[in-house]
């Protein structure tokens, strides 16, 4: 591994992470209303959800780039405060959090599922409000399926592609992640150097989906 | 204590729960056949299921009252709930169990001190094990224990003893009485058991597809 490898598998390591942590607030929260809420209307926000899931990549990618593009309505408000997304390390943060954030929210919802609604009753009964009894009961019973959830929602990330190259291009230095400079070896004809990343790749993955599975194995144990 | 619940109506899947009633002894059985609205009943009063209408007042002071628009959260109702299960928290130890839901009244006049509490439930050997470590009878002890230390205005058991064998009937029956006699929290008894009513409470309701259709004194109806 070269030293330029090994700034490809830190900067996606740091951005992947980075965009799991951030979807987690709003991932939890959605998967909750999901879990225990009913409106009307709620088939289309399991549907919106879930779309990153089966659209291409590419055309998620594109919505992404209208949306914070420097003419785009997020991207313009962006740009007043000073915040380049578009081609920047923020734009690979953004794909990857979109892509992964369908995983996060199926698994979590599951997993809140799987929490008694009794013992949420129980817990109200005891004076919890409904903040205190989601990070008292709710969330640590469903702690398991949460960390699984999570641990899928990086292994996703890791791997993204489609939207990032789209959004946020594949700048050596900047926005290079490990799918991104694989397939770039690979065009270059560097297959050596395109196998190593890959072989990183797999076990980087194998690892985390491992891992993920163990606590949803558990978090399925009654 | 005086609990009135006045013209409580609520569709269930058979039949329309209704419910006139004004409760006045310290320990009142519910009596009935399964699917008679017990469990529906005590629901009811602590909050977790709204009537289509009527009102219910708790020592004068309304919980519900559905002309006025009025019900009070559960957290903030002061009535404690043991249902069949314990339904205690498993990720949490006996402490973790007594203590979430520790709290004074706002007029003082419920509270009951901790060490009383351990004392007549026989609890203190027992605080630091965690909720898979318990019996039948244990759990149902800390589950009791649990509500009473929430200072409860009233206090609802839901066959608590059901699951329990003989033996442990008799043991966690004999607590019961104790609650009764030294701590003196009002209590309504879910029970299929005449032997449990008549040890245990004052005053018998029967119920009957949502109806309460004879109400007297244990040795008077059994």
């Amino acid at each position: 591994m070269t030293a330029g490898d090994w700034q490809v598998v830190g900067f996606t390591i740091r951005v992947a992470a980075l965009a799991t942590l951030l979807i987690l607030p709003p991932g939890l929260l959605v998967a909750w209303c999901l879990a225990r809420l009913h409106w009307p209307g709620k088939s289309v926000v399991e549907t919106l959800v879930a779309l990153p899931l089966v659209m291409p990549p590419v055309a998620t990618g594109l919505i992404l780039l209208k949306a914070v593009g420097r003419r785009g309505p997020i991207g313009r408000l962006l740009g007043e405060l000073g915040i380049d997304v578009v081609f920047t390390w923020r734009a690979v943060v953004l794909a990857m959090a979109v892509m992964s954030f369908p995983l996060l929210v199926r698994t979590a919802r599951v997993a809140f599922e799987g929490v008694p609604v009794r013992l949420e009753q129980m817990a109200r009964t005891l004076g919890a409000g409904e903040v205190r009894l989601f990070f008292t009961v709710t969330l640590p019973l469903a702690s398991r399926g949460v960390l699984g959830g999570l641990l899928l929602s990086f292994a996703r990330a890791l791997g993204e592609f489609g939207a990032t190259i789209l959004v946020a291009g594949n700048i050596p230095g900047r926005t290079t992640t490990l799918s991104l400079a694989i397939y770039q070896l690979v065009q270059l004809g560097r297959d050596d150097q395109a196998y190593r990343l890959m072989a990183f790749t797999v076990v980087i993955a194998f690892a985390t989906v491992w891992w993920s599975e163990w606590f949803l194995r558990r978090a399925r144990r009654p | 204590m005086r609990l009135a619940l006045r013209n409580i109506r609520l569709p269930l899947a058979h039949f329309e729960f209704q419910v006139d009633v004004e409760v006045t002894r310290q320990v009142t059985a519910l009596f009935g056949p399964s699917g008679s609205g017990k469990t529906t009943l005590l629901d009811v009063l602590a909050g977790l299921r709204r009537p289509a209408s009527g009102s219910i007042e708790i020592e004068g002071r309304t919980l519900t009252d559905t002309a006025a628009g009025l019900h009070v959260p559960v957290r903030d109702r002061h009535i404690g709930y043991v249902p069949q299960d314990g339904a205690l928290f498993p990720h949490l130890s006996v402490r973790g169990n007594l203590l979430y839901g520790r709290r004074r009244d706002p007029e003082g006049i419920h509270t009951l001190p901790v060490e009383h509490v351990l004392d007549v439930l026989d609890l203190a050997p027992l605080l630091d094990r965690g909720i898979g470590a318990l019996s039948g009878g244990e759990k149902q002890r800390v589950a009791l224990a649990r509500a009473l230390l929430s200072s409860p205005r009233l206090l609802l058991l839901d066959e608590p003893l059901a699951a329990l064998d003989d033996e442990l009937k008799r043991r966690v029956l004999a607590h019961l009485q104790r609650v009764r006699d030294e701590l003196r929290v009002p209590m309504l008894y879910v029970s299929h058991s005449t032997g449990e009513v008549a040890a245990l409470c004052h005053e018998v309701l029967i119920l009957d597809r949502g109806r309460i259709v004879a109400r007297g004194e244990p040795q008077d109806l059994f």
